[in-house]
């Protein structure tokens, strides 16, 4: 009988051609898409350049260009790596790709478009490719190097990983979402509990997650050092590829006696909103025992929480309040649908009327690009997924992760603080 | 190939936004890069590193992005490897695929410090710290990666594969 696989193994076997394959195997997959955005296409394109023989692309249909980082341009030189990227997308005809004004930041962009799939493998020039693991697809993180030789081969080598099972008991609390429960998990193993690994998220809890909560889980689980975080493939899971037009995929399960080096069990009942302190994403902490911590800006939006199910959470805080003087708050929705649907639903008129700043979809923020850099000493609440020094601007500012609900409600309190809180203090 | 230098220390998950900060990911040019290596770490390194020199770090060295520059920008600084007790897995990927050699060793690391004058021989993954004498050796890469360092990087195998594939 053939070896149990985890749901990661199932995947990875099928695309190298193999009946099994085991965690610390040496294998070749052929891979379904291949992601870049300005900065890592700029260098992939450089290298791929200086391979022999290879004068073409291998599937100009499985290739996606997302210009997403300091876009629009901020400045020549951010504006000569998109047009590096633009001029290889027409010389090699490539079908997927998105310009400013047609997509946004390309981990939002990809899943609305019906481009990513259950079972499928997906390697993308950005660490937070692991995205994808939220509908169910083996999505990793590379360099440049590594996308330039997919552009070439369409395959990719890798160290098959072992697999860690978070278990997720109970229901969730109101008011906490898919990025408490990924804030507490990567708490839980550290920063490099999972480096190597594959993270796969299972347990009754997930049934009251929504495609945006897995996708902002799937996100981070790069900030425990995991290779891929999978979630299986439920009737969500399919609603959600009806609705963006996503056929033709396979659905692969993990085995029951499937091997898994930890097993992580978390009590959502128990979670309250959470909030990352500086300066690791393990930091986590509850939103209700940082109120002594005032900010400077609130950041609302990104790959990590810029769908339209973020934004709609961070209106429901907002509608009828204003944003503390004291503060800027910026809202960013990730894509150009995400802010249609924003202006359809009437999201951006409340976010106005509050006193945000709604910005085009762009990183921009989150790596301390442009649209929202911190001074010396400024403190930053955020949806982002990163705390590192000097993430957001200046190397003695501060960024605060959290989800939309803890950032909107910090931008009116003025200092760190929940949504129930909030209802207290200022009453809608 | 032996590595030989100062090296110079630091602790657990060295990220890539302090190897390399966003603000200067839009430079691609390796000597460019190398003047903002570990900038938001330490301002000091690139004044003090010299080339060939090593950087040795505890746990995780290179979590964060998969900013490829964050090897590029070291190897641009002059720094001829890394000693780290772990990589970020990325990080691992960049470096071997870009060149730049690194070592794991958890009793290497505790037994260097800052400024200790170290020898590495690369083929063997000995480490040699010159200051004490001491010789520590570092986990062996799997033959494959291996075989990806020896015939030149990651676009060396690629050439290999599109002509075995065309045919
Ligand atoms: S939003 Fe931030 S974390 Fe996400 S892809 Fe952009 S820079 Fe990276």
């Amino acid at each position: 009988m053939a070896r149990p696989m985890t749901m990661t193994e199932k995947i990875l076997a099928a695309h190298a051609g193999k009946a099994s394959v085991a965690p610390g195997d040496i294998i070749s997959i052929e891979l379904d898409l291949v992601m870049a955005n300005e900065l890592s296409a700029a260098v992939a394109i450089t290298e791929f350049r200086k391979i022999k023989g290879a004068d073409k692309v291998w599937d100009r249909s499985k290739i996606a260009l997302v210009p997403s980082h300091f876009t629009p341009n901020k400045d020549i030189a951010t504006a000569t790596l998109s047009k590096m990227m633009r001029d290889f997308a027409t010389e090699h005809a490539i079908e997927n790709y998105f310009e400013v004004g047609r997509g946004g930041i390309e981990h939002v962009v990809l899943p609305e478009n019906g481009m990513v799939g259950p079972g499928e493998t997906i390697i993308g020039g950005d660490s937070h490719t692991t995205t994808y693991g939220g509908i169910g697809a083996f999505a990793t993180g590379v360099g440049s190097t590594d996308i330039a030789a997919a552009f070439a081969t369409g395959e990719m080598w890798l160290r098959v990983p072992h697999s860690i099972k978070i278990v997720f008991e109970n229901g969730l609390r109101q008011y906490v979402s898919g990025k408490d429960l990924i804030l507490r998990a990567i708490n839980e193993l550290g920063v490099d509990g999972a480096t190597y690994a594959a993270l796969e998220f299972t347990g009754p809890a997930l049934k009251d997650l929504s495609m945006s909560g897995r996708f902002t889980m799937a996100n981070m689980s790069i900030e425990a050092g995991a290779k891929n975080g999978i979630f299986p493939v439920d009737a969500t899971t399919e609603a959600y590829c009806a609705a963006v037009g996503k056929k033709n995929y396979t659905i692969y399960h993990a085995d029951k006696d499937a091997e898994y080096t930890q097993t992580v069990v978390i009590d959502c009942a128990k979670i309250e909103p959470q909030v990352a302190i500086p300066w690791l994403p393990d930091n986590t902490r509850n939103a209700s025992d940082l109120h002594d911590i005032t900010v400077q800006q609130a950041v609302i939006g990104t790959c990590t929480n810029g769908r339209i199910e973020d934004m709609r959470q961070a209106a429901e805080i907002l509608k009828g309040r204003k944003v503390h003087p004291s503060i800027r708050a910026i809202v960013i929705p990730g894509s150009q649908k995400v802010y249609m649907q924003c202006i359809k639903e009437g999201l951006v008129e409340t976010f106005i009327e509050a006193g945000c700043v709604v910005s085009t979809p762009t990183c921009g923020p989150c790596v301390g690009g442009h649209m929202g850099v911190l001074a010396d000493g400024e403190r930053c609440i955020s949806t982002t997924n990163r705390n590192f020094r000097g993430r957001m601007g200046h190397v003695k500012s501060e960024v605060y992760l959290t989800g939309p609900y803890v950032a909107a409600s910090t931008a009116v309190a003025g200092y760190i603080c929940g949504p129930e809180e909030l209802q207290a203090k200022v009453p809608a | 190939m032996i590595l030989k230098g100062t090296a110079h220390k630091y602790g657990k998950n060295v990220d890539t936004d302090v190897i390399i900060p966003g603000r200067y990911c839009n430079l691609i040019d390796p000597v460019e890069l190398g003047k903002h290596a570990l900038e938001d770490l330490d301002v000091n390194f690139v004044k003090k590193v010299k080339p060939g020199d090593l950087i040795v770090a505890d746990t995780n060295f290179g979590c964060g992005s998969s900013r490829e520059v964050a090897a590029v920008a070291l190897k641009g600084a002059g720094v001829s490897g890394v000693v780290a007790k772990s990589f970020a897995r990325i990080f691992y990927r960049n470096a071997i695929n870009t060149g730049l050699p690194i070592f794991e060793c958890v009793e290497g690391v505790d037994g260097i410090k800052d400024g200790d004058t170290i020898t590495v021989d690369a083929a063997n993954g000995v480490i040699t710290n010159e200051s004490t004498g001491k010789t520590y050796s570092a986990t062996q890469m799997p033959p494959f990666m291996q075989d990806l360092i020896a015939m030149g990087g990651l676009l060396r195998y690629v050439e290999k594969r599109l002509v075995e594939k065309s045919k």
